[in-house]
């Protein structure tokens, strides 16, 4: 009976949706549920699908925001960053070079307390110019006051932007915060996602306030005036204290999230999978996931225990936590998809970190394998997975392994 | 609500002309705190803006002399808000401001008034390095905006070095001259006023103004906040550390820069040119150019200069006035031949 069936708008508002969507999509579908004010976009692969997509929302009428088509990513970023000063909550996003054309933008929104929620479809960086995934791109923002996260799905996509706004508007910690997309894998890969309603949205997220820093003629003060030595380490001690609190803000936003939505992540800070009784673990970030999870049920099948660990905040990096987690395996094999020119032991960024956060935080500290692969698109696949596992297995019997291995050369 | 289907246009500020400098309110927004210099002619128009402007408005300013100099940590002199914006980045910060304005007013989340976003640059941010990004943003009708650039014809913040604005020749710490090059900067300076108008046709008001005429710049600022969509103005601005003269010229500097035809006056409302002061006497005929000698000689930047350096300016000047399709203003010249 049409009668007895809410219009479709009234359901939307009332009732979580199913659809199949890319990642990009489902972030661009986020941001219209954050009600997003200002967004900027500029052209490049993979990235860029999400600004197709929020151009037709805006067409269409579904999203009320200000849409500029600016000249360059560093106006890009310079955009929104002015946009969120002034009380706009912004949305705005690149990959590979783009990002780093950005890159000063990028610089100053951290001390400048602008909490800017972006999506980077991560790609490599030029030269080659490859389209295909690569973490270098929004790893490069890692010293630089950023939050950073990693997802694996379109579904993880819509949620941890809903998440990443209630995260970086918190007054506690006002700083800039990334969602990094595998480029392809994700940006572009459909799956059926769960489209929280309006009315739950609204609720879970609240109007950002820049309260007594808003830039507006009833608040008169002056943004980022120039200091130096006077003053510059007392500005930076700000930001630092961000990292102090911010993985207790994560846990009580994650907390939230599944009370609102029903929807649970666990920790929030990484995922375990087959962990309960494996004595090695392999850990990524991204959409790595996937061939992991398949290589690993392929190997226990065989008698072999492994298990994975899924980073999904690289900053803040959970160091205590991730460590007490990682101690209790005898090998660890990390897998980079990023390189990091001349670091201790030639490492990737991650493996050098979760060895860095073992050090301090474990004391049986087993050995750290890092392996280096799946770059500018190239598929990490199960067989390439089951060799990474039998070098980690070699590690945990006690037979020392080079500490970085490429892994899926071609001859 | 829009008013047209092809621009969303958003009211601005009725900002009447000042009738007289009798008639020029007391109030200052933007005070004492600045550690600019003495005869720092960047700082008066910082000063006449803000007056020009009033309370409702909201400065963005990008790096140099007058982000520096002039707004340190605890003694800002700015009366109403500011934000310290990146060299580049003048024309993306209004367009930013006055985008976040916009939608939280249409949202009904701020009061729905005019309120004015100015973004200030100096020459190496606005004619260098910011070009791009304000030529983007002329190109945005929705948006009430004014791009102000103080041109003080070098980087003058950090040790004087030549830009896009800097005269030919000029004695800068990146074009000293030494014992086989006289002259180490050939490039002409950019015409930054015809470019923002001719190349953007739909922006509604650019001009250019000096300090030295204080009641005009400030009458100018207010009509460009007054015209709607985004707007330009080229300030020429001396500057007693980077040209190297007495502070005590400095008004008159600015006036030989006109009175010597190398700085016209003039202003374009909707495509109509209108040139003021001395400049439209010069084109009329009425008043005769000063030789290019009488300002180039009161500055120390020009000491190395030899007869053949000062003619060679005056013929460029000369050229300017008497071949250009627009004298002193836009540099196509007519068909010769078939005359």
């Amino acid at each position: 009976m049409a009668t007895l069936t809410l219009p479709v708008e009234e359901k939307k508002k009332t009732q979580e949706q199913e659809a199949l969507i890319t990642g990009a999509e489902a972030i661009a579908i986020a941001c219209k549920l954050a009600n997003v004010d200002v967004v900027t976009a500029y052209p490049i692969r993979p990235y860029d699908t999400v600004m197709q997509y929020i151009s037709q929302l805006v067409a269409d009428g579904e999203m009320d925001c200000e849409y500029i088509v600016a000249e360059g990513e560093h106006s890009q970023f310079e955009i929104v960053k002015h946009a969120s000063v002034c009380g706009a909550r912004v949305f705005c996003g690149s990959s590979g070079v783009g990002w780093m054309y950005a890159m000063e933008a990028l610089t100053v929104s951290p001390a400048l307390r602008v909490p800017m929620v972006c999506m980077v479809g991560n790609r490599a960086l030029d030269d080659p110019g490859a389209f295909g995934v690569e973490h270098n791109d929004a790893l490069a923002v890692r010293d630089l006051g950023w939050m950073l996260t990693w997802v694996d799905s379109a579904q993880e996509a819509l949620d941890t932007a809903l998440i990443a706004y209630r995260v970086a508007e918190d007054r506690r910690i006002f700083v800039p915060l990334a969602i990094s997309c595998d480029g392809a894998f994700l940006t572009h890969s459909q799956a059926l996602v769960k489209i929280p309603a309006a009315e739950l949205v609204r609720k879970f997220l609240p109007r950002y306030d820049r309260g007594d820093l808003l830039l507006h003629p009833d608040n008169v003060i002056s943004v980022a005036p120039q200091a130096n030595e006077d003053w510059v380490t007392e500005i930076r001690r700000q930001n630092y204290k961000v990292t102090e609190v911010a993985c207790g803000v994560i846990r009580e936003v994650y907390a939230d999230f599944e009370k609102t939505f029903g929807r649970k992540y666990g920790n929030p800070f990484f995922e375990e999978y087959m962990t309960e009784d494996a004595e090695v673990v392999l850990l990524g970030m991204g959409t790595l996931s996937t061939p992991v999870k398949v290589a690993i049920r392929k190997l226990r099948e065989e008698g072999k225990k492994v298990g994975f660990v899924r980073l999904r905040w690289f900053r803040p990096f959970a160091g205590p936590e991730i460590a007490k987690c990682l101690e209790r395996f005898k090998a660890i094999g990390v897998i980079d998809r990023d390189f990091s020119f001349g670091s201790p032991d030639l490492s990737g960024v991650v493996a050098t970190e979760v060895r860095s956060a073992m050090y301090s935080n474990s004391s049986t500290r087993p050995p750290v394998i890092g392996f280096i692969g799946g770059l500018g698109g190239r598929e990490i696949t199960v067989p390439d997975v089951e060799t990474v596992t039998d070098i980690v297995f070699q590690a945990a019997k006690g037979k020392a392994q080079p500490l970085t291995q490429w892994i899926g050369l071609r001859g | 609500m829009s008013t047209s289907t092809f621009v969303d246009e958003k009211p601005t500020q009725n900002l009447e002309a000042f009738k007289g400098v009798k008639k020029v309110p007391h109030e200052e927004y933007y005070t004492s705190g600045h550690r600019t210099c003495q005869g720092c002619e960047s700082a008066q128009i910082m000063k006449l803006m803000a007056k020009a402007a009033g309370p409702r408005t909201i400065v963005l300013g990008s790096t140099g002399c007058m982000y520096v100099a002039n707004t340190s940590y605890y003694s800002t002199p700015w009366g109403v808000p500011w934000m310290h914006t990146q060299l580049g980045s003048s024309g993306s910060s209004a367009l930013g401001v006055a985008a976040a304005l916009r939608v939280q007013m249409r949202k009904g989340v701020m009061k729905d008034e005019p309120i004015n976003v100015i973004a200030f640059c100096g020459d190496g941010g606005g004619a260098d390095m910011g070009l791009g990004a304000i030529s983007a943003t002329m190109c945005h009708p929705d948006y009430n905006l004014l791009i102000l650039m103080y041109d003080n014809e070098s980087y003058a913040n950090t040790d004087v070095q030549i830009s896009g604005t800097s005269p030919y020749g000029v004695n800068t710490s990146f074009s000293t001259p030494g014992k086989v090059k006289r002259i180490m900067n050939h490039r002409w300076k950019k015409n930054m006023a015809p470019l923002m108008m001719v190349g953007h046709p739909t922006v509604k008001y650019v001009s250019t103004i000096s300090t030295s005429y204080p009641l005009q710049a400030m009458n100018s600022v207010r009509k460009a906040l007054s015209a709607g969509g985004p707007t330009f103005i080229h300030c020429l601005n001396p500057c007693p550390k980077g040209w190297d003269f007495d502070p005590v010229l400095s008004f008159q500097l600015g006036e030989l820069a006109v009175n010597t035809g190398i700085f016209p006056l003039y202003e374009v409302e909707c495509g109509k040119l209108r040139l003021y002061g001395k400049t439209k006497d010069i084109a009329s005929g009425r008043f005769k150019r000063l030789p290019v000698r009488d300002y180039l000689l009161k500055q120390g930047r020009f000491a190395h200069f030899i007869e053949e350096d000062i003619d060679y300016f005056q013929s460029k000047i000369d050229e300017m006035w008497n071949k250009w399709l627009v004298p002193g203003i836009i540099p196509l010249q007519k068909e010769i031949e078939g005359e």
